[in-house]
């Protein structure tokens, strides 16, 4: 009785050889596929159902978004980046932005460090939220898609007031912000709060506890410390290696060195420490916007800046934590009104690259799940 | 020509009379099939339709949303609609496929339910077959259909396909043992595999409430197994969306992918349909002991509202794990059924035999 | 032995309770339809309101005398990033002073190219575009989708200077 369960133990997943000859075969995976979440092509080499490498192929959706930035005023810089990792764009927008101001030595008001980082925590929390709905997708489980979007539907409602769009919002402008919060917007933010504190739970309910959720999950995509670090794999996924990244603790920027939050690190370095870390810190944004929504200073909601700005020559970085991970912004400038260089060092890519020793002797459903665990956004890698 | 909503046999009959009256002996049992057989067509296109739209409203319940809303009086007539959509669609066949065993895999798979609808004993009488080893029958008839999607997933030249078809196949081999193995449970009890008997055993009471702990665990045991029988979520691996686009059909398209879907949804019902003949009485109505009144009271429903009330308690079930829980994985499938599934259910036939030679069931 | 074996058994038992929790969540939601959240669109356009902030397409406000405030200086055009604005600007003589002005001839707006970044209407010195709050912007030829924002027979208002 024991050697038949030993036959089909999980031992089995790595794949062991058997006796009987096989041959490996390729399948391509993407760049029309449903799990790949946009148009990323891998080529899988299997052995059956497992895994033997994977090959991303990247640039379907290339825009060269670096090289329009080139002919771009700073200002019109800001809203290309809106189209990089379009989950996290009022991230992407405040990174130029703080590259800006850096390059300017411009102090932007309280008011406006703190108007940033509660939309930056709201996007970080619509981004997880459609993140969570996907990920239970991709396992199968549709419903949760659902129950994240009708959950995002409420920030995304906040966006539309204040900000004047849903997704591709341009909030930011160097040296603040478009425009003044919307009147209703504390109160929708504390609505908003409240309401999804009673539905967080939930999402534990339906999929962090569920067996069958743990079973696919739990040492999956096992990604060393150093692996993590030598891919350059940061944000969530990193730090379920165990690799402390978070640029909001390590490099504060707007208002993060005012607030009290937790770096959620874990060590278990699989996709169900990397979906436990998302979760986790869905509560540390709920946390940081709770401190700061109360407490936003009187003031003007951008600083004076020139119509046309012309960035002193030199080199400027400025690197934020987007819903993916650290995103930076490197701008030459050779005193023009649009920069010489503009390169962004985007969490997506770097991700996505560690997949490959990740995936290697484990399953295509594990595959599936290792990239929702990764959290990718095609554009983001492509730009 | 005696009708009554509660016993058909008497209207069967006379059919059967007034047909032989008309015609030669020979002709009028060819007519009679014939009949049987159009009714049945018409059957499971209607049940299919309506399935179909069913499982659209419940799933969008439980997701929240409305489902279809606008064909028709809250979307009543999109599934007729989409049929419509179907049969006009350009049916592909890839390069290089197995022309002949890719139409013929389409067949394959819509003839095994159809072959299985005739077993099942909708009312009193009203049950085209009835062998005396027709639990049997449904199981065995009802694994034809796996050929049909082994062969779709082979001759669509296409690896996503054959993937699936693989997996498929070994799904359905291994779950096909608990199925067996929890329906016997309770043949352990009635004694008889012919399914009218099966029903009839059951006038004082269902076999799940009747057969102590053991008909629960084998219930429950069904239930899981022939959910993963029958290829639905969260046993889907076959057409797995996330991983292998649509597994075993990706290819098709028109109205061979309607087969498909329309074999799927039979299957689905025909899940339900054995499970509620097995476990729940199928037509026989809510009967406890000797309690004249209430039993009295009880036959004032007819079967085939009982049946089908059944039926659809179970669909709904069934409905709900799918939309709740995630995809296993192909290794983990096969652990559940190996591991704890079968194990389980060999034991929970020695504790029915038990129970059944103490005569500690009711 | 007898501890692999509870421990078999108290896998099923969790494992169950676990799915039963997640079925209580949809099952909740099932049961309640009250909570659900679909509009049904084109059935609810009347009271379908958008936010005031929401930015929808560009458009160049009139006043009811047919008169608008654009100047044509062409800082929109310059701010835009996509060439989505094509000022057309014309000479004009001043009536009170006699001097020859620059004024607006067409206002061309190429909606298909319009990200709603909303740079133009920031760069605007007069103030006289906004961003309007309709959303149907479906139409069947792609030329509909160039608009000229000034109304036919529209001129500057008074005392509006560059
Ligand atoms: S909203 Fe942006 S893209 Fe559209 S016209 Fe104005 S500046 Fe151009
Ligand atoms: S709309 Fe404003 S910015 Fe554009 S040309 Fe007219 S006055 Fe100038």
């Amino acid at each position: 009785m024991s050697n038949i369960f030993s036959l089909i133990s999980d031992k089995d997943s790595k794949g062991t050889s058997s006796a009987t000859e096989t041959q490996e075969y390729f399948v391509n995976m993407g760049p029309q596929h449903p799990s790949t979440h946009g148009v990323l092509r891998l080529l899988l080499t299997l052995d059956g159902e497992i895994i033997r490498k994977v090959e991303p192929h990247i640039g379907y959706i290339h825009r060269s978004i670096e090289k329009m930035c080139e002919k771009d005023s700073y200002q019109q810089i800001v809203h290309l980046t809106d189209r990089m990792d379009y989950l996290s764009c009022h991230m992407n927008n405040e990174a130029v932005c703080l590259a800006v101001e850096k390059g300017l030595q411009l102090e932007v008001p309280d008011r406006v460090k703190f108007i940033r980082t509660i939309i930056s925590e709201l996007t970080r929390l619509s981004s997880h939220q459609l993140w969570w709905g996907v990920m239970g997708m991709d396992l199968g489980a549709i419903t949760t898609f659902l129950y994240g979007f009708r959950d995002r539907e409420q920030i995304t409602d906040i966006f539309e007031e204040t900000c004047g769009a849903r997704l591709t919002m341009n909030y930011n402008v160097p040296g603040g912000v478009m425009f003044d919060i919307h009147p209703n917007f504390q109160k929708r933010t504390k609505d908003f709060l409240k309401y999804f504190k009673e539905k967080l739970p939930e999402y534990d309910e339906l999929l962090t506890g569920n067996v069958i959720f743990v079973e696919r999950t739990k040492d999956i995509g096992y990604l060393s410390k150093e692996d993590a670090i030598s891919f350059g794999v940061t944000g969530p996924s990193g730090r379920a290696s165990g690799f402390a990244c978070d640029v909001r603790k390590k490099d504060p920027y707007s208002a993060y060195d005012r607030v009290d939050f937790k770096e959620i690190i874990r060590t278990d370095c699989d996709s169900f420490g990397r979906y436990k870390v998302r979760i986790a810190e869905m509560y540390e944004s709920l946390h940081i916007i709770e401190q700061l929504i109360d407490n936003i200073p009187e003031g003007d909601f951008k600083a004076k800046t020139k119509a046309v700005i012309k960035l002193p020559p030199g080199e400027y970085y400025q690197r934020v934590e987007t819903a993916r991970g650290e995103l930076g912004v490197y701008v030459i400038s050779d005193n023009k009104k649009s920069p010489y260089r503009v390169k962004f060092r985007s969490p997506g890519f770097s991700n996505l690259f560690a997949l490959d020793t990740m995936a290697k002797g484990y399953k295509i459903a594990d595959l599936v799940a290792m990239m929702s665990t990764l959290d990718l956004v095609i554009p983001d890698i492509d730009r | 020509m005696n009708f009554s909503i509660y016993d058909f046999t008497e209207f069967i009959r006379s059919i059967h009379f007034w047909l032989t009256g008309i015609f030669s002996p020979g002709l009028a049992d060819v007519i009679g099939l014939a009949i049987i057989g159009v009714c049945f067509l018409l059957f499971v296109t209607l049940l299919g339709l309506s399935l179909v739209y069913v499982e659209r409203k419940v799933a969008a319940f439980f997701q929240q949303r409305l489902g279809p809303m606008r064909v028709g009086f809250w979307g009543t007539a999109q599934t007729v609609a989409d049929i419509i959509k179907l049969i006009f669609k350009e049916p592909l066949v890839t390069k290089n496929s197995d022309k002949f065993l890719f139409n013929l895999a389409a067949f394959i798979v819509l003839i095994a339910p159809f072959m299985v609808i005739g077993a099942v004993p909708f009312a009193k009488g009203l049950h085209a077959l009835d062998f005396d080893i027709g639990l049997f029958y449904i199981t065995a008839v009802s694994s034809i259909g796996v050929t049909g999607i082994l062969l779709a997933g082979w001759s669509s030249n296409n690896k996503y396909s054959l993937i699936g078809a693989m997996r498929s196949g070994a799904q359905i081999v291994s779950y096909e043992l608990s199925v067996v193995l929890s329906l016997i449970t309770i043949v352990v009890l009635t004694g008889s595999l012919q399914l009218s008997e099966i029903v009839a055993s059951q006038s004082d009471g269902w076999w799940i409430f009747k057969g102590n702990i053991p008909a629960i665990i084998a219930f429950i045991i069904f239930i899981v197994a022939s959910t993963a029988e029958s290829n639905r979520g969260p046993f889907d691996l076959a057409e797995a969306e996330s991983e292998l686009t649509a597994g075993f059909h990706t290819e098709y398209s028109g109205i061979r992918f309607a087969f498909f879907f329309l074999a799927e949804y039979v299957n689905f019902f025909i899940i339900a349909a054995v499970g509620a003949t097995v476990f729940f009485g199928g037509w026989m109505p809510l009967h406890i002991g000797n309690i004249e009144f209430f039993n009295n009271a009880m036959d004032v429903i007819p079967p085939v509202i009982w049946f089908f009330g059944k039926v659809v308690v179970l669909l709904f079930l069934i409905m709900w794990f799918k939309w709740t829980f995630p995809r296993l994985r192909i290794d983990q499938l096969l652990t559940l059924e190996w591991k704890y599934l079968l194990p389980i259910s060999i034991v929970n036939i020695l504790l029915m035999s038990l129970v059944a030679l103490n005569g500690w069931h009711l | 032995m007898f501890k692999s074996i509870y421990k078999y058994l108290t896998d099923i038992f969790n494992g169950a309770r676990t799915l039963l929790t997640g079925m209580k969540v949809t099952g909740y939601y099932f049961f309640h339809p009250k909570e659900i959240i679909t509009q049904q669109y084109p059935e609810n356009r009347d009271t379908l309101k958008m936010f005031d902030m929401f930015r929808g397409e560009v458009v160049l406000i009139h006043d009811e005398n047919n008169e608008h405030k654009c100047t044509g200086c062409s800082a929109c055009e310059l701010a835009c990033p996509n060439g989505t604005i094509e000022i057309i600007s014309d000479k004009a003589i001043d009536p009170e002073t006699g001097k020859s002005k620059k004024v607006i001839d067409t206002f061309v707006y190429h909606l298909q190219m319009c990200t709603m970044c909303n740079l133009c209407i920031l760069a605007c010195p007069t103030d006289a575009i906004k961003m309007a709050q309709t959303f149907e912007h479906a139409v069947f030829d792609r030329s509909e989708l160039t608009k000229v924002l000034n109304r036919p027979g529209s001129k500057i208002m008074a005392g509006i200077k560059e």
